[in-house]
């Protein structure tokens, strides 16, 4: 039989499709695993993999799915200040941070002056020093201007990261006319009108990119608010998840509803934004 | 051209007043915040950390000078060599495993005509946007003796298998470099399919009608033609190996049976916020540094060797 050469490459494309296919469900299983057990008994963890199987729909017992660990974890345990700690300080660092940084970007990209090169090297330098080694002596400097066991002492030193500068630099070098900005310095406008009205709308996709990268990082981040913050009310989901590990390690449905609780919103977030998110990234990577 | 004379003496003066109206304060005000958080939070503790890697403290407040001893013990310290190698093996498992499937995944995705590719980059992107943290938690739920996922899948399947079979307890490392490779696998592929996309089509259709197989494509065309994002990718991974702390720390809640998941910022973060002396965990970042940035100047070599051949 002979076959178009239409036909054959779509014939050969059949074991690429199962290949992703079963990568992808090496990808997802964990996740769904994930959100079967923290809404299970630990009774039924023991007993089912997935979902507990019954005589009901699909051969799921449906209704043996329960808030039991959620009820717990929000009433008996406080997961909700963790929370409430994560989602406020992720929103405070990324707004602050992607606000200094883009106005960093901005001077150094549309603005002519001595010592330009100078901060510039400023920034590729600090790209470069691990954040490892700054541990200590970092929390020496924390402790010597009193900002240990405080938000401050995290989102200050994460005020305006060189790898944001550097990005929102490259993001405004093409994104920017300067005649735009001249016209409107002619026009009367102040230095700081000119760079909410003008400046940011023209690189919203990077400023989306940029909140949704320091958002992403401080929700992630367990070594700094672990070393910084002592009290237990003051802990984000990272340290306070740990912790209850620690406590009732061998509750799974507990652990597992408070896992998903800690990535459930970052999942959501970057699902509602990745377009922005994408264009962002590649709009700082690509324009030199 | 020529302009006309009275037109000219306007201009200029519009000319002066626009560079009147940038003056000259307002990119420094613009830059404070990175100044002032740059020195603060950097440059000071730079050089508190030269100063502290020669003292022994017994948490931020007491301190005795102690020159080169926390080097020379650190070099001879057993635990500190079982740190380097753990971080080896680990980065070996990223380099020859993981970096690996993200290229193989991302050539499927770059072949023509395959449709859906947006979900799945999307799927396998997704593990990357879970915490360092929540990954050691889950994996350390599925490799659970009884209930993890790993165990009673296997027991299902081969009921001669024992549930009860303690994973994290025998194949440390080789969970560790699992879990990375589930986080990891599709971060690396987003970068590897970027470069893909930037070989010329023209080069592999010339290379196929002269007859050239799939593998001699990818060696000849393809694989010089990502080989410095390839590089770049290869430098990310070994540098994020070095710095591995969270993944082993949770997953195997500590450093693991005799130590086998101890990673050597875990090694830093023991001595110096567990047994408090800053000054110890100094010395460990200058070396972790020193090591980090040995990595970074040996790819630009390879890479200027690369370039002039």
């Amino acid at each position: 039989m002979a076959l178009s050469n239409a036909q054959r490459q779509k014939l050969l494309l059949v074991p690429i499709y199962i290949a992703l296919t079963a990568a992808g469900v090496f990808t997802l299983v964990p996740f769904a695993w994930l959100v079967c057990a923290a809404f299970k008994t630990n009774a039924d963890i023991f007993t089912s993999n997935f979902l507990p199987l019954g005589d009901g729909f699909l051969g799921v017992a449906w209704g043996q799915l329960t808030l039991v660990n959620f009820v717990r974890l929000f009433r008996e345990l406080g997961i909700g200040v963790a929370l409430t700690n994560s989602v406020f300080l992720s929103a405070t660092s990324a707004l602050l941070a992607t606000f200094c940084c883009s106005l960093a970007g901005y001077a150094l990209a549309k603005f002519r002056f001595a010592g330009r090169g100078l901060v510039m090297s400023l920034v590729l330098a600090a790209l470069v020093v691990p954040g490892s080694l700054l541990m200590a002596p970092g929390y020496k400097l924390l402790y010597d201007l009193g900002l240990l066991n405080s938000f401050a002492g995290l989102v200050l030193p994460g005020l305006t990261p060189a790898f944001g500068v550097f990005l929102f630099r490259q993001a405004m070098v093409n994104a920017v006319p300067a005649t735009l900005i001249e016209s409107a310095r002619i026009d009367g406008a102040g230095e700081f009108r000119i760079f909410f009205t003008i400046v940011l709308p023209l690189v919203r996709p990077m400023i989306g990119a940029y909140l949704m990268i320091t958002f992403l990082g401080t929700w992630n981040n367990f070594i700094g608010p672990q070393i910084v913050l002592q009290d237990p009310s003051s802990f984000p989901l990272s340290v306070a998840i740990n912790q209850l590990r620690g406590l009732y390690g061998t509750d799974y449905g507990l652990i597992m509803s408070g896992t998903l609780i800690s990535i459930a919103p970052v999942l959501a977030l970057f699902l509602l934004l990745q377009k922005e998110f994408i264009a962002g990234l590649t709009s700082g990577a690509v324009k030199g | 051209m020529p302009v006309p004379a009275v037109n000219s003496a306007s201009t200029t003066t519009v000319v002066v007043r626009r560079y009147r109206a940038e003056p000259v304060w307002v990119p420094w005000v613009f830059l404070a915040p990175f100044l002032l958080t740059f020195g603060v939070f950097l440059v000071w503790p730079l050089i508190q950390s030269v100063v502290l890697a020669c003292q022994q403290t017994f948490g931020p407040k007491s301190t005795a000078w102690v020159g080169f001893a926390n080097f020379s013990f650190l070099l001879h310290d057993p635990l500190f060599w079982k740190a380097v190698s753990n971080t080896a093996w680990f980065a070996a498992g990223s380099i020859f495993l993981q970096l690996p499937v993200s290229l193989g995944l991302a050539l499927l995705l770059n072949r023509p005509g395959l449709r859906g590719r947006t979900v799945f980059r999307l799927v396998f992107f997704a593990p990357s946007l879970v915490g360092l943290v929540f990954v050691g938690l889950l994996f350390s739920l599925i490799f659970a003796p009884r209930t993890g996922l790993v165990n009673s899948v296997l027991h299902d399947f081969f009921p001669a298998f024992d549930p009860e079979f303690p994973w994290l307890q025998i194949y440390v490392m080789p969970a560790l470099i699992l879990a990375a490779l589930w986080l990891y696998a599709g971060f690396n592929m987003v970068y590897f399919l970027a470069a893909l996309q930037g070989v010329p089509e023209e080069l592999m259709e010339a290379a196929a009608l002269d007859g050239a197989g799939p593998w001699h494509r990818f060696r000849h065309i393809v694989l010089p033609e990502i080989l410095p994002v390839a590089t770049f990718v290869v430098l990310m991974s070994l540098l994020g190996s070095l710095q591995l702390f969270e993944l082993p720390y949770i997953l195997l809640t500590g450093a693991g049976p005799d130590n086998r998941g101890l990673t050597i910022v875990m090694y830093l973060y023991d001595n110096g916020f567990v047994t408090g002396d800053l000054g110890y965990a100094s010395a460990v970042g200058w070396v972790l540094a020193l090591l980090m940035g040995s990595f970074a100047l040996g790819q630009r070599w390879f890479n200027k060797r690369q370039e002039e051949s």
